[in-house]
């Protein structure tokens, strides 16, 4: 599919060792692009949830390597943190906490099965015809030098062009913690748990006794004084 | 050498694997999530394509806030799997019909 690039004659430089490097740069991409494509595949094809949340983590990990590779390295790191560390390991805690069923497929669904792939192979032609074309190559990308920080330029923009969109993702990190929580949490009538408006509406007569002390009989005198 | 057709194709292969991934899971609203997880790693893989092979910063801004936009989302997902599943025992979305949509 992609083999015409290979060949194609801008592909073929002059120079004995920089076509060496172009050929790492190649074997780079297509190692790590075939392990994301078959991690995609798998996260699709797998009938086990468990399963494909793992080869969805591989994918994940592989597009943060080709991220890196991008000169991306702050967005390839925060999505193996990030993501293959918090947000796949909440669907692996979604998957393995519900008792779910994997049986193979359902009357019906062989129907879907034959027009989602039409459907989607329709859309890869298409998508792959138009992208392949050479209006898209905007040349060789810049190698920025070696002392360049991804993470800083990246602040550097963030902290002042794009300040109120990084407030507004805040609130919509807020708004999505305080949902998540609203919608997840259970009251269950006989667990232990405090209410803090009893707590503080309560009053003196409610939590304390007077008694008046009567004089005890003898067995119980000795036993210790009572107060 | 590799260009940005490779990764804009790399990327339309993820993407369509997400669709067919929406339609042949059917049944289970986890994987649904999952493959729409694969959608945006396309999208988001397309941004750093761009962003790298045209030496401009904004690209990867805009990775960024879907990133966040993706981990609400997924988050507030799960959240009504999980209750949906509490109440009615299944995570297939064909039993999901009280809204009759």
């Amino acid at each position: 599919m992609l083999g015409h690039h290979v060949g194609s004659p801008a592909a073929r430089p002059a120079i004995d060792g920089n076509r060496y490097a172009m050929t790492f740069e190649q074997v780079f991409f297509y190692f790590f692009a075939a392990i994301l494509v078959g991690a995609a595949v798998g996260v699709v094809t797998a009938r086990n949830a468990v399963h494909a949340v793992l080869f969805l983590v591989l994918a994940f990990v592989t597009s943060a390597i080709l991220w890196v590779s991008m000169q991306a390295e702050f967005l390839g790191i925060i999505l193996v943190l990030v993501y293959a560390g918090a947000v796949m390991v909440l669907f692996l805690f979604v998957v393995m906490m519900l008792d779910l069923k994997f049986e193979g497929g359902r009357s019906g669904l062989a129907r879907f099965k034959s027009v989602g792939a039409l459907v989607a192979g329709i859309i890869l032609v298409e998508l792959v015809v138009v992208l392949s074309i050479d209006a898209f190559d905007a040349g060789p990308a810049e190698r920025l030098p070696a002392g360049h920080s991804n993470t800083k330029a990246l602040g550097e923009i963030l902290y002042t062009e794009y300040v109120y969109a990084f407030e507004i993702a805040a609130a919509i990190l807020l708004v999505a913690i305080v949902a998540a929580i609203v919608l997840a949490l259970r009251r269950r009538p006989h667990t232990l748990r405090q209410d803090p408006a009893i707590q503080v509406k309560v009053k003196r007569d409610d939590r304390v006794r007077l008694v008046r002390d009567e004089p005890r009989q003898q067995a119980s005198d000795g036993a210790g004084g009572a107060e | 050498m590799i260009t940005l057709s490779h990764y804009l194709v790399l990327s339309a292969i993820l993407f369509c694997l997400g669709i067919a991934g929406i339609m042949l899971k059917r049944k289970s609203a986890i994987e649904i999530l999952m493959a729409l997880e694969l959608m945006l790693l396309a999208v988001n893989m397309n941004f750093i394509a761009f962003s790298y092979f045209s030496g401009d910063l904004a690209g990867q801004v805009f990775v960024f806030f879907i990133l966040t936009v993706a981990a609400a989302e997924a988050a507030i997902g799960l959240a009504i799997v999980v209750l949906m599943f509490r109440n009615r025992g299944t995570v297939d979305i064909a039993d999901w019909r009280e809204m009759k949509g």
